[in-house]
């Protein structure tokens, strides 16, 4: 994808940084949004996504990206157990449990 | 003899084994300074007096008997982002509601095994998500140090507001914290203490709760360099539990700390020498470049062209990794709920309730950049930016071997005086830090003096990837050459 490409879909976001949009964000985010949440999610990721938008004027054809901040090998590790087999240390912290199982609300109806 | 709080680790250890005050003295003198400060500074979440007396007896045997670790019988605060068996965690967080690990971070573990007593839990940002300890569930944290100017209370910077808070106000020895784009350097700068992030790998991410997998590393804040090479040394450690920790040697830091800077390339990167810097930040920078010169560093210009898009990276970056990690609390196997109609109404109150306004910001932007269609635009744009100032650092190492910067661009401000209309305002404090997460290398602040209002600055250097040992050796000829800074006034007794 080429600079211009990137500015331009850069552009189209911060016009439609509207309600419309913080709602559907919010959605995906799993966050429950008030109507004066919105409000002010618009003007501040408006912001934050202006200040990004610096990284456009950056050529960066033919550049790998950075997928590890230090050189280092790959290694694969022994496929065995080595650890487990307590789960009341696992359930401890859950809000609601029955024995060794997390409950949530009905899920299949 | 001087109160047992204003002591160093280091002399802290000598007089343990000496017999001059036992562990149990120690730690008692600094559960006091805690009780008289906490009201006032908020530097804990939570305190485990009782444990650590109980930790500190033994230590007191253990040293006895000639079998005292590294650290033993040292009063130690942890950052509550470190997860500690049967203490409560919370990240500074509402959403952690009630969590209780049941498992130690390797790197408290550490800690423990090397005999330290965990005298409590710090105040953070929320999620390590700040640059001012203000978006805390728990409220905010407060410096020790006030602006001389106006008699204002200060932020001690942010993420490890309160490590670094605590260890500038004598509560403890030392402390850990946590750096993502400079949460460990930018407090030790506004509070006049030292902090180091040590290289990417360096130190075991296992059981310290997740921010952005790719920029987090801990490490220690201490009132001297010293200090910072005897904690950074029992922190540090090969860890097959997490898969990016490094398996190299950990050195013997303290050994090598004053061996001098004779001969040492020390790089001045024009690109940070930006609009609107204050003057006293610049006269700062130009004495550190001065103190090395006279040790007999060699100072050299050095570009580093991709500076200043180091943060704007940051932040596609940092909130990506965070809306993934932060993915995990749903309400259902550990912390906060909040029930709802049904499952997905739940997730959402659950979500609302437990995060604060700049985690759910954070949150919102990571789940945007990488949502269908703006992957290739942000995130994998951001990640190739990434390789390109990691270039600039690889350039640069060809001709020297650290890198000298000042920490911040401005001292300790106050609470509500930054980013309450644009959350960019408050992003801008990293603006020295931040590149160095990018690249994964290690950095250090050492205060270096005062500003006119009163307060302390710091100096940055940076290293090569690992060497550690190189930048608290310069660190070290800094700090001979700037002097420790007086104590805070206790005004909070």
């Amino acid at each position: 994808m080429g600079p211009a490409r990137i500015r331009a879909i850069i552009y189209e976001v911060l016009m439609k940084v509207d309600e419309k949009l913080v709602r559907r964000i919010a959605r995906l985010a799993r966050i429950k949004v008030s109507d004066s949440d919105v409000q002010h999610l618009e003007g501040e990721l408006s912001s934050i996504l202006g200040f990004v938008d610096l990284l456009s004027e950056v050529d960066t054809d033919n550049i790998e990206p950075m997928t590890s901040a230090v050189d280092r090998e790959m290694f694969e590790r022994k496929d065995v157990v080595t650890d487990g087999g307590y789960p009341d240390d696992i359930v401890k912290n859950a809000p609601e449990r029955d024995d060794h199982y997390f409950m949530v609300p009905k899920v299949v109806e | 003899m001087s109160e047992l709080t204003d002591l160093t680790i280091a002399k802290a250890r000598k007089g343990l084994a000496k017999g001059d005050f036992s562990a149990v003295e120690l730690c008692e003198a600094h559960i006091k300074a805690v009780d008289a400060a906490n009201e006032a500074l908020n530097t804990f979440i939570m305190t485990t007096f009782e444990q650590a007396v109980e930790r500190a007896a033994q230590s007191d045997k253990k040293i006895k008997s000639g079998d005292a670790g590294a650290l033993e019988g040292i009063p130690l605060g942890i950052k509550d982002l470190f997860c500690t068996t049967d203490v409560q965690t919370t990240a500074g967080s509402h959403i952690l509601d009630k969590f209780t690990p049941v498992y130690e971070s390797t790197i408290t573990k550490n800690l423990f095994d090397d005999g330290a007593v965990m005298i409590g839990k710090l105040n953070l940002d929320e999620f390590a998500m700040g640059s001012s300890n203000e978006t805390s569930y728990f409220g905010n944290c407060i410096s020790p140090w006030k602006r001389k100017t106006d008699g204002a209370n200060l932020v001690p910077g942010g993420s490890s507001g309160g490590s670094a808070s605590s260890v500038s106000a004598r509560l403890v020895m030392g402390a850990t914290a946590t750096d993502t784009g400079g949460s460990i350097r930018q407090p030790a700068a506004f509070t006049g203490t030292v902090g180091i992030k040590p290289t990417y790998g360096r130190c075991s991410r296992w059981g310290v709760v997740a921010f952005a997998s790719s920029l987090d590393q801990a490490g220690p804040i201490t009132r001297t360099v010293e200090d910072a090479a005897i904690m950074l040394k029992s922190m540090a450690s090969y860890d097959a539990k997490d898969t990016t920790s490094v398996d190299l040697p950990v050195p013997d830091y303290e050994k090598t700390l004053r061996d001098g800077v004779k001969g040492l390339r020390v790089g001045i990167p024009k690109e940070y020498r930006v609009d609107g810097m204050s003057d006293e930040i610049e006269q700062l920078w130009q004495k550190g470049i001065d103190w090395l010169k006279s040790e007999g560093a060699e100072i050299i210009d050095v570009s580093l062209p991709h500076t200043k898009y180091a943060l704007p990276a940051y932040y596609i970056v940092a909130p990506a990794e965070a809306s993934s990690n932060l993915a995990r609390y749903d309400g259902v196997r550990y912390g906060l709920r909040v029930p709802g109609d049904d499952i997905l109404s739940m997730y959402e109150n659950t979500r609302a309730e437990g995060f604060g306004a700049e985690v759910k910001r954070r949150i919102m932007i990571g789940t945007y950049v990488l949502s269908a269609g703006y992957y290739d635009a942000y995130y994998l744009k951001a990640q190739k930016v990434r390789t390109l100032i990691k270039r600039d650092f690889d350039e640069a190492y060809k001709k020297v071997d650290v890198l000298l910067t000042p920490t911040t661009p401005s001292p300790a401000f106050a609470p509500g005086e930054k980013g309450g209309d644009d959350p960019v305002e408050m992003y801008l404090n990293d603006i020295f830090t931040v590149t160095v997460n990018m690249a994964g290398l290690p950095g250090i602040s050492v205060p270096a003096g005062l500003s006119s209002e009163g307060t302390p600055l710091g100096l940055q250097l940076i290293g090569k990837p690992f060497d550690e040992a190189g930048i608290l050796r310069a660190a070290q000829t800094l700090e001979d050459a700037a002097g420790l800074l007086p104590a805070p006034e206790r005004w909070w007794v």
